[in-house]
């Protein structure tokens, strides 16, 4: 019955962002885009932050990759769904490479290992300027299309991609892989004694948490129509859209879309009063989601801060 | 330039990113917490000497003492009021955290101290010895980086503060039984990063121009060095300090300046694939 409610709820918030060109102005219309791109985002990281427990920074080099790989391809000529579709397969591989070799690890290794990676690919990208054009960025050719019906395009493939990162959410939890790295999160070893394949099923996580980061990337490459090294790889990004995650409820289906529009709306709502003290402002909402929200806000109704707070003294004495 | 001058370099700035890691090292090691508060103390540290000068006329190295107080106690309300609340959380939630405290920070800095880039222009000149060119404040700062890490080294080893941090880290629940306040230790420590930290600000805004935008490099200069030496203990920050600095130095020489971060940060990924506990880190304690 709830699970159905939410449901219903999740399918009339598309709906809400899908017709706001129909009755708002462009700002909304760039919101609802923005707020699809990084509810995408936060579904992907999902399944490994949220469901395995394996705190991925990654997020920012996926995304830019994405987006270098999709630029790339439009200014030679490839067409532009193409170019999305080529983005996705070459970050999927990457990812599936790179999460053999960083899956070995855990916790603060993982993380630290995965937010190198994004630093990396921002210094690499920066450097090479023969194919990425260095610092100054790359501009993409865009779409000779009235500005509205660019912006509708934009805002109905961004919401098909939350969408498609929403179902496989929802088909990874059903599926033993899902019931697989909720194993993982809750112990490792013990996951691995009882016959789960944690190499294979990390690696596949890892994998699927990069494929629409891709092409949500190169989606925006086309959309914006200019990237550079440093707006691409961004580490505020990386730590963003698990932020997203926590606030809205991390491993749960409805959770990201809740966290990532949360969040967005804030920010822009920030952004527009507090100009100069956004960074605080944001930073201060991080705080506060830690120690009074430590279940996202889909955990509201059913916790109580002090029996949190009494939960969390009992957790205190354990070693 | 010879090498004599590349190693010369290298050791420098060796010197001066080890004592840049160690609180972090300290803090990584000790309460697990990633600190992503640890480059923007190093900014406050630069900025507050910085002031003195500017405005009181104190030599910096007067100032250094009076900056380390002002840190430790920073660094330890932090930890005792905010942080002690998570310590044991999952690493998501620390280093979640500690980024939503260096958001506030760096804004704070930014707003009241402006981003202008600052540094304290002390005109000592250079010295030459060997063929080896090298400027008189570098120097006076890896010798004081040198000294301070020394100091560590022996209130780690010999006082009783430095033993219970060592213990805690061993095992939080043996230290408990054994009479130690593990949540007081968990905020000296976090207090003794902060000091350190504000310490390196000391050193740094005497021989770079400091402003809020370089918080990010010398924290990700902090990650490279306790990847490569291994966490939470001053030899394992030393040699990665001192491996990185050469390792940036000769890049910069072979390959240009631009790409000695890059090889910096392929180094750490290589290390953390090869040998993620450092060079000198032990098997167990990472």
């Amino acid at each position: 019955m709830m699970a159905r409610a939410r449901f219903v709820l999740f399918a009339l918030w598309i709906v809400v962002l899908a017709t706001t060109p129909l009755y708002a102005e462009n700002y909304i219309v760039r919101t609802a885009i923005i707020i699809s791109m990084f509810s995408t985002l936060a579904y992907s990281w999902n399944l490994i932050g949220g469901m395995a427990g394996y705190p991925s920074f990654a997020t920012a080099a996926f995304f830019g990759i994405g987006g270098y790989v999709g630029a790339i391809a439009q200014r030679n000529g490839v067409p532009m769904v193409l170019a999305w579709a080529l983005a996705t397969v070459v970050v999927a591989a990457f990812a599936a490479a790179l999460g053999a070799i960083l899956l070995r690890f855990k916790g603060h290794y993982f993380a630290v290992g995965s937010i190198a990676i994004v630093e990396v690919c921002r210094l690499i990208t920066s450097s090479w300027a023969e194919v990425t054009g260095g610092g100054n960025g790359l501009n993409v050719p865009l779409l000779r299309w009235s500005p509205d019906a660019v912006a509708t395009l934009f805002l109905i493939v961004m919401l098909v991609l939350m969408i498609a990162a929403f179902v496989m959410n929802v088909a990874v939890g059903l599926h033993r892989l899902g019931f697989g790295l909720k194993c993982i999160r809750q112990n490792e070893d013990a996951a691995n004694m009882a016959g789960v394949n944690t190499t294979l099923y990390k690696v596949v996580a890892f994998t699927m948490s990069a494929l629409f980061c891709g092409t949500v990337g190169a989606v925006y490459a086309s959309w914006v129509g200019y990237i550079d090294p440093t707006d691409s790889f961004q580490i505020v990004m990386t730590l963003k859209v698990p932020v997203m995650v926590l606030l809205g409820g991390a491993g749960t289906i409805f959770g990201p879309a809740l966290g990532a529009a949360a969040f967005v709306i804030l920010e822009e709502v920030v952004w527009v009063n507090f100009l100069s003290w956004n960074r605080a402002i944001l930073g201060g909402v991080i705080v506060l989601l830690i120690f009074f929200l430590p279940g996202g806000l889909l955990k509201v109704p059913f916790r109580t801060l002090t029996r949190h707070l009494y939960g969390r003294q009992r957790a205190d004495l354990s070693p | 330039m010879d090498f004599a001058q590349i190693i010369a370099n290298g050791l420098v700035l060796g010197a001066l990113y080890a004592c840049l890691a160690l609180g972090f090292s300290l803090v990584w090691g000790v309460l697990n917490i990633i600190n992503l508060l640890h480059g923007s103390f190093i900014v406050l540290g630069g900025y507050l000497t910085f002031f003195a000068w500017s405005y009181l006329g104190v030599n910096p190295v007067v100032a250094l003492p009076f900056v380390a107080i002002i840190m430790f106690g920073l660094g330890y309300l932090l930890q005792y009021v905010v942080i002690n609340k998570v310590v044991t959380a999952p690493v998501l939630t620390t280093l979640t955290l500690t980024f939503g405290l260096d958001m506030i920070l760096y804004n704070l800095m930014t707003v009241y101290f402006t981003a202008t880039p600052r540094r304290v222009m002390l005109n000592l000149g250079s010295i030459e010895l060997f063929g080896v060119t090298m400027p008189v404040d570098r120097l006076f700062g890896m010798f004081l980086a040198m000294l301070l890490t020394a100091l560590l080294y022996c209130v780690m080893r010999a006082s009783k503060i430095g033993r219970a941090i060592v213990a805690v880290r061993m095992d939080r629940a043996a230290a408990t039984l054994m009479g130690i306040r593990v949540n007081n230790i968990y905020a000296i420590t976090f207090g003794i990063g902060a000091l350190m930290a504000g310490a390196a600000g000391v050193i740094f805004v005497v021989i770079f121009p400091t402003t809020t935008s370089v918080s990010g490099v010398y924290l990700g200069k902090a990650f490279v060095v306790c990847v490569i030496g291994g966490l939470g203990s001053v030899p394992g920050a030393l040699v990665g300090g001192l491996v990185l600095g050469l390792v940036e130095s000769f890049s910069a020489h072979f390959f240009g300046p631009h790409h000695a971060l890059t090889v910096g940060f392929l180094l750490m990924l290589l290390l953390l694939l090869v040998r993620p506990t450092g060079l000198v880190g032990i098997r167990g304690y990472e």
